[in-house]
């Protein structure tokens, strides 16, 4: 029984791999959104499988804390501030995105290394999932250095946030609740703070265009 | 005196002023309010001080908290920079305020978040958990980004979405050597309540994995360096310091940078036990020497004065940094001198410089002239302050970095030519632009409130005592903590 | 070698060539219903291939061997194709001869001919198509190759029929990589047979056509072969994804008790697969042909990822 709630671990550690790739390649702000909410629900079912099998009861509580914050209140705050600002429909035009899913590969590939012999030290039962967690967090990191929006840089800031929560999970079950609830803590009220953000910067540029903010140089 | 009540103080007072000011930050008593808080957390801190240097390190609070020598010397030292800086932001803001630059509602806003950045501070160093220092140095960066753009101008709101990025992506790979570290603990048999306790880490050092270790300190190094500001993930750090208001500077250079640094520093320790071998050392000796370099020579060529000290905190962080990679007991000694008396120099050369700008409406450095004339003290502040931060004898500064040059050329012989050609770069280039503001004519009007000097030159005087004497009780704490790092 | 293998590989291959009509058919009478039509009728492509081998056909002026000899030669590739696919049994005596990497190559060989022949009369039209089918093939061959390698992994070999035959003895269970990679071959098939989202094979519309602009010039019985070595393709691609990812059900060897058996289980898998992918046709809506190298880019995304996967998380059983 539990070999079949590890191989629908490992579906899910693929999913999360596959939308941090769609992300990626994804134009449209409404569809990250999405996105990122599904990246939300799969990291929930993860956290709840990944306590089934491990018999960690805290898990259930870290994958409600993810489902209400990730599923539900974050996404809701992000379709806020897309409502507010007006950029529901937005599309950014995206520079060649089949090279920048072949750069995609290549850390995928990297990350895979760089986990490998880590993964085979943890005790977890997901520890082969490490590697697509650290997959996720840059990939996510990447997604971030290729937007010039602001909205898909805030999604991008978050889905690396979800991969190291999927990391922590893989790897040792999570962190101390309390530390996990202090990560969701920072994570919300940085989510806030950014929306503050957004609408400041619109204020000032009328534009929500991060190469607006190139001005500040070392000539 | 119970071991618990100081430390309470010390993190619910700065809370608490924090949600005061929230309620009444705008009011006019509000800079006083901001004060007072700031002296009863000083006061705390004292106690907390006292207490620890008569009794030897202590735990409080199921152990979730811990204070040895190491960090309560940085909680007196976080403590009474905060209280100096809320002392000397009193008539800066009015100054603003009169200005038109801060409304009502910024200043709330202000008082609030300078007091909850207090206490992320505190929280930091406190911490036993090296969770939880991960979740302060991260409220902390919440804390001050908002204040960084408070002026809402295009420049502001650019360096605070870099700082936010860049703060939030570096913080976040500290996040994942968080975890490694959770899991080389769990591994090491730490139960998993205590398995991030520092305390409890630092015994079982030995016997965590060296894979992962390494593996974490190298993410713990990366999320924690981009706050101390180690080139090259330092582009925030420049903006953040020009263009938020200069108790923010000064805040940020004085005490943000030392805790980040101060994470750095624990983790290394627990590396060192786990590796056996000098890698931390090593990354952290090419880093800051690489940060002392880079930031020399971007000296040479700033126009803003802000953003120019702001270059000199990256360089002084590279050379602790530098300091503590080179390891041993007289490296960490100085180190920890360093970071004292640069974090005193440099709020005290950002209050000088934050009055000279108000006064000439302007921080770029070709613009600001004879200071000496339109307000002595304030010119003089900047001179004195920015010969102790090149290092200029008798200041404590000229004894750390001497002490640093020696101990470098006695073990890291290949360092000590990049050392001298970046302090040598430094001292030409800030010392070239600074003396022309400070002496020449000057048609500046006087500001309308009565400037706070009085925090500048206490900083300065402290850090001249320093480079002259360090009182044997300081020394031996100092020792204390220098014999904790080094091991 | 036995005569039971001879038996099933003619078997294979005569139901390749008499099924591919009717799997072509049976699709689009599919798209038809879900798009409420009535739909030409199960038996179209077979009346169309009649029609058409009753034709003369009409030769351009300039056109040389070369455009004769392609239709045969495309059929014939095709034919092998369908031919060393393990659909029915996994003993084939034609299986030792060709591997995955072969089927690839079979595939290029006739895209090829094909372009080759398009461009060999002149017209624009021709020329156009076989651009748009190099652009096609050149990112569709190595995803293809890749979802073909994510399998060989698993069975650490590249022979299609001991792909088949470890993949159909594993257990049931949920496979990551196996997913991704039909996913990826899914959008492979779409483009390599010009399906909706890639190419509409119902029109002639000069901005997007690409198969329909390669056999322009064909007429008769040339357009006849020529079309019902798409219909092979079509059907070859569907029983790639059969054998890879639903293996169940195929005769091992020495058992042709099984092989019978076999036949209407293709036939029921074929009919569920077919009605999918009309179902996915109709849902999705055709894309620029300047979105085609994304489209496929992320199928090669997909089926390198899944051989990540695979060698991340290990094989199952194992």
């Amino acid at each position: 029984m539990s070999g079949l709630a590890l191989q629908f671990i490992n579906l899910l550690a693929a999913l999360l791999l596959l939308l941090a790739f769609a992300m990626l390649a994804q134009r449209r702000i409404l569809s990250l959104i999405h996105l990122y909410t599904m990246q939300g629900v799969v990291l929930v079912a993860a956290t709840a499988a990944m306590g089934y099998v491990s018999h960690q009861p805290h898990l259930y509580v870290s994958a409600g804390l993810t489902l209400a914050l990730k599923v539900f209140l974050i996404p809701w705050l992000l379709h806020r501030v897309i409502d507010r600002l007006n950029v529901r429909w937005d599309i950014e035009t995206l520079i060649n995105i089949p090279t920048t899913l072949i750069v995609g590969i290549v850390l995928v590939i990297f990350a895979f290394n760089l986990a490998q012999p880590i993964s085979e030290l943890s005790a977890s039962v997901a520890r082969g999932t490490l590697g697509i967690a650290l997959a996720c967090v840059l990939l996510s990191l990447m997604m971030m250095i290729t937007r010039s929006k602001a909205v898909p840089q805030v999604i991008g800031f978050l889905a690396l946030e979800n991969g190291l929560f999927f990391a922590a999970t893989a790897a040792t079950y999570g962190m101390p609740m309390v530390v996990e609830l202090g990560i969701a803590l920072d994570v919300l009220v940085g989510i806030l703070i950014l929306g503050v953000f957004l609408f400041q910067i619109r204020q000032q540029f009328d534009s929500l265009d991060i190469r607006h903010l190139e001005k500040l140089k070392d000539e | 005196m119970s071991s618990v009540e100081p430390l309470l103080f010390l993190l619910g007072l700065p809370l608490a002023g924090a949600l005061v000011l929230g309620l009444a930050g705008h009011r006019r008593f509000a800079p006083e309010l901001n004060v007072a808080f700031s002296t009863g957390t000083f006061g705390a801190a004292a106690a907390l001080t006292a207490d620890v240097i008569a009794s030897g390190p202590r735990f409080a609070l199921q152990r979730e908290f811990f204070i040895d020598p190491l960090n309560v010397f940085l909680v007196a030292l976080t403590a009474f920079v905060a209280l100096t800086t809320a002392i000397f932001s009193r008539p800066y803001m009015r100054v603003e305020q009169a200005h038109g630059k801060m409304t009502p509602r910024r200043l709330r806003l202000y008082h609030s978040m300078y007091q909850l950045f207090s206490f992320t501070m505190l929280l930091a160093l406190t911490t036993n958990n090296m969770g939880f220092l991960w979740v302060a140095t991260e409220a902390a960066t919440l804390a001050t980004v908002l204040l960084v753009s408070v002026y809402r101008t295009a420049a502001s709101l650019e360096a605070a979405w870099k700082y936010f990025i860049l703060c939030g992506v570096g913080i976040a790979q500290a996040l994942f050597g968080t975890v490694l570290l959770y899991m080389a603990a769990e591994r090491a048999g730490a139960g998993p309540e205590v398995a991030l306790h520092w305390t409890e880490l630092e015994t079982i050092k030995a016997s965590l994995d060296p894979r992962i270790m390494g593996l974490a300190f190298a993410f713990l190094f990366v999320g924690y360096g981009t706050k101390v500001g180690l080139v090259p993930v330092h582009n925030w750090l420049p903006d953040a310091h020009a263009e938020g208001p200069t108790p923010v500077s000064a805040v940020l250079s004085g005490l943000l940078l030392n805790v980040a640094l101060y994470a750095v520093l624990r983790c290394k320790v627990l590396t060192d036990g786990a590796l056996g071998t000098a890698l931390a050392g090593q990354l952290m000796m090419f880093f800051g020497l690489l940060s002392v370099l880079v930031a020399a020579f971007f000296l040479s060529r700033q126009r803003d004065v802000k953003r120019m000290f702001a270059y000199s905190s990256i360089e002084h962080m590279g050379l602790i940094t530098f300091a503590f990679g080179v390891g041993g007991a007289v490296a960490t000694f100085a180190g920890l001198l360093h970071m004292t008396v640069h974090s005193l120099v440099k709020s005290a050369i950002f209050f000088a410089v934050g009055h000279a700008a108000q006064q000439a409406g302007t921080q770029t450095m070709s613009e600001i002239r004879g200071l000496i004339r339109s307000s002595p003290t304030v010119g003089w502040g900047l001179m004195i302050g920015s010969l102790a931060i090149l290092g200029m004898p008798p200041f404590g500064v000229f004894a750390s970095e001497f002490l640093i040059l020696v101990t470098a050329m006695r073990e890291q012989p290949w360092a000590t030519p990049f050392l001298l050609v970046g302090l040598g770069v430094a001292f030409a280039s800030v010392f070239q632009r600074v003396q022309p503001m400070v002496f020449g004519d000057s048609s500046f009007k006087p500001l309308p409130h009565q400037p706070a000097l009085v925090p500048v030159f206490v900083h300065l005087g402290i850090a001249l005592v320093l480079g002259l004497y360090v009182p044997p009780y300081l020394e031996s704490w100092y020792r204390e903590a220098a014999r904790m790092v080094a091991g | 070698m036995s005569a039971l293998g001879f038996a099933a590989q003619l078997l294979e291959i005569l139901a390749a060539l008499a099924l591919a009509p009717l799997f072509l058919g049976w699709v689009n009478q599919c798209r038809a219903w879900l798009q409420s039509r009535r739909g030409p009728g199960l038996l179209q492509p077979y009346r169309t291939l009649h029609k058409l081998f009753n034709k003369d056909s009409v030769l351009a002026e300039r056109a040389s061997p070369l455009f004769r000899a392609a239709p045969y030669l495309v059929f014939g590739c095709m034919t092998l194709a369908c031919g060393i696919v393990p659909t029915l049994s996994t003993e084939l005596p034609l299986s030792p001869a060709a591997d995955a990497i072969a089927l690839v190559g079979l595939f290029a060989l006739a895209r090829v001919f094909v372009s080759l022949a398009a461009m060999d009369i002149g017209t624009a039209f021709g020329s156009l198509g076989a651009r748009r089918e190099m652009l096609v093939g050149f990112l569709a061959e190595p995803a293809l190759l890749m979802v073909l390698f994510t399998t060989a992994l698993i069975s650490d070999s590249t022979s299609l029929t001991t792909i088949v035959r470890t993949l159909s003895a594993r257990e049931v269970g949920i496979q990551p990589s196996l997913a991704l990679a039909a996913v990826a071959l899914v959008m492979v098939a779409l483009a390599e047979n010009a399906r909706v989202p890639v190419d509409n094979p119902a029109t002639h519309l000069e901005l997007t056509m690409i198969h329909e602009a390669l056999v322009l010039e064909y007429s008769g019985r040339h357009l006849a072969l020529m079309e019902w070595a798409a219909a092979l393709k079509l059907f070859a691609y569907a029983c790639i994804g059969i054998a890879l990812f639903v293996p169940w059900g195929v005769a091992g060897a020495h058992a042709p008790l099984a092989l019978l058996a076999a036949l209407p289980l293709l036939l029921a898998k074929l009919a569920l697969g077919g009605f999918l992918l009309a179902l996915l046709e109709t849902l999705s809506a055709k894309m620029r042909i300047f979105r085609v190298p994304e489209f496929l880019g992320m199928a090669f995304m997909l089926a390198v990822i899944a051989m990540l996967v695979n060698l991340l998380l290990g094989a199952p059983g194992r």
